[in-house]
């Protein structure tokens, strides 16, 4: 059974509002202050929650699609990589505009001398060539070679967001281990593939 | 001094006042509930307004129960309020040991029937850089101090709350050393300010606050002011204390509110109040300056964090 090219790119629409949906959930929720006791860090929270388990996907997906018979999900792939930079960019609005209402100043010194927001930061600038290179007309332009290694930067942006989470919470530190236990899993997984087939 | 109880209530007369107060809590409960949060804490019990220090606006029951720190019950803000619900702390008992001439074991109801219970208004806030106003009701710690006596050279004052994971579900991992441990200086113990906590919004403390009785020390971090408490032991030397131990760089034994000495990880300088859109900046002591900075004044502050 080999999943079908069609299908998958059929469920790109559904897909599209499954993963936009969260978002416009919490800002509901936030505007009609349904979102807890303290929703700003909730909002944030949850928003950069979300892109990290999105870089995962498509993390997941690379793997996955190296198989034939999942070839196909590398049609969704570049979607959900564009939702993970989305959810990245609200988690980064929410600090600046909810969080500390524009005050540059002290965003840029908590950047610069905060090593957790130093590099929720980094990744933030990393993801840039991903998405500025995310459409076709970039891909042939840049080289599929040349682009193919821009976007090799998602095994750094992994393990940082990962950092980003870790580093922030005070004692129980599982969650953040989580993911980077998946993520581990996941390039162990991707490095045994190549070896495997050279 | 203007946030000092003003109002002072024997524990007896308190009880029968407390139904007052119960059902116009209910009443405000429900207004919250419905209002919006960003409402800038529209009502208030006017019965504490007179204490309120300018510019500070209390927060609701519901936010003050339902918004906590305290890893006995896990690590979410919402956890000590839902998990909290098979915690006894009913009958209490208070060990007192340690360098003091009368240690023992106090019965909590016993140790309450000659004590006056006051309504103390304190701005509480937390390391993580969160604050709110509690209208606690408690009594000076110097009180049951005075009462154990302790000998000339106790220095230190340590507290232990319990061990009992099978009512603590977050005691069930190793996230802190269990029990949690806290400590004060003897003069930061015996000032004025610092007291033990036995309700807050007229109501007897609710598990997720610390019941049935727990410290409040305003000018120092949130985690400073251990919950449950089961061990008030007198010693000579600086106690080890739960933070510090999990992480020294981070957490110091004084941990006094302060925003010129950031923790690594994070600003000191400002806070969100809960409730509020804006940051507010932090208040040296949290704005207990003028009461306690004595205390410190030949210490480097930020070698004693």
């Amino acid at each position: 059974m080999i999943l079908s090219t069609k299908i998958v790119k059929r469920s790109k629409p559904i897909i599209f509002l499954l993963l936009l949906s969260p978002s416009m959930l919490w800002g509901i929720m936030f505007i009609q202050s349904n979102l807890g006791i303290n929703p700003i860090e909730k909002l944030m929270d949850e928003l950069g929650q979300m892109a990290l388990r999105l870089i995962i996907v498509t993390l997941i997906i690379s793997s996955l699609s190296q198989y034939k018979f999942l070839r196909s999900l590398q049609n969704i792939r570049r979607m959900i990589g564009l939702m993970a930079f989305y959810y990245v960019v609200c988690h980064f609005l929410t600090y600046i505009v909810l969080d500390h209402f524009f005050n540059w100043k002290f965003v840029i010194k908590d950047i610069v001398k905060r090593p957790f927001i130093t590099f929720g930061f980094i990744n933030f600038i990393l993801f840039l060539p991903l998405v500025l290179t995310s459409t076709n007309a970039m891909v042939k332009k840049v080289t599929f070679k040349i682009w193919k290694k821009i976007h090799y930067l998602i095994y750094i942006i992994a393990p940082l967001a990962t950092l980003h989470f870790y580093l922030l919470t005070k004692a129980d530190k599982t969650e953040p281990l989580i993911y980077l236990g998946i993520i581990l899993l996941l390039l162990l997984w991707r490095f045994y593939y190549k070896i495997i087939r050279k | 001094m203007k946030f000092f109880g003003s109002e002072i209530t024997p524990y007896k007369k308190y009880l029968t006042r407390r139904q007052f107060i119960q059902s116009s809590i209910a009443t405000s409960i429900v207004a919250t509930l419905s209002s919006d949060s960003y409402a800038m804490h529209e009502q208030q019990d006017s019965q504490y307004s007179d204490q309120l220090s300018q510019n500070d606006f209390l927060n609701t029951y519901e936010e003050i129960t339902t918004y906590n720190n305290f890893y006995e019950f896990g690590v979410e803000k919402s956890d000590p309020s839902s998990n909290s619900g098979h915690f006894k702390s009913r009958p209490w008992s208070i060990n007192i040991d340690g360098l003091v001439q009368k240690p023992g074991v106090i019965d909590l109801e016993d140790l309450l029937k000659n004590i006056t219970i006051e309504d103390r208004i304190y701005r509480l806030r937390c390391v993580e850089a969160w604050s709110m106003v509690i209208p606690w009701q408690g009594f000076p710690l110097q009180l049951l101090i005075n009462k154990v006596q302790p000998f000339s050279n106790a220095k230190y004052v340590q507290f232990e709350t319990v061990y009992r994971p099978e009512e603590m579900p977050g005691q069930r991992r190793n996230i802190l050393q269990w029990p949690y441990v806290e400590g004060l200086r003897m003069d930061e113990a015996v000032h004025p300010l610092t007291i033990l906590s036995t309700g807050l919004y007229g109501h007897d403390l609710l598990n997720q606050n610390g019941a049935p009785l727990r410290l409040v020390v305003p000018w120092k971090y949130g985690f400073k002011s251990i919950k449950s408490i089961a061990t008030i032991r007198f010693v000579d030397s600086e106690p080890q204390t739960t933070w510090p131990l999990d992480n020294p760089r981070e957490y110091g034994f004084y941990s006094n509110v302060n925003p010129s000495v950031d923790h690594p990880r994070w600003t000191q300088a400002t806070e969100r109040r809960i409730g509020e859109f804006f940051r507010r900046p932090t208040l040296m002591f949290n704005g207990y300056e003028e009461e306690v900075s004595h205390l410190y004044k030949d210490m480097d502050l930020t070698k004693y964090y």
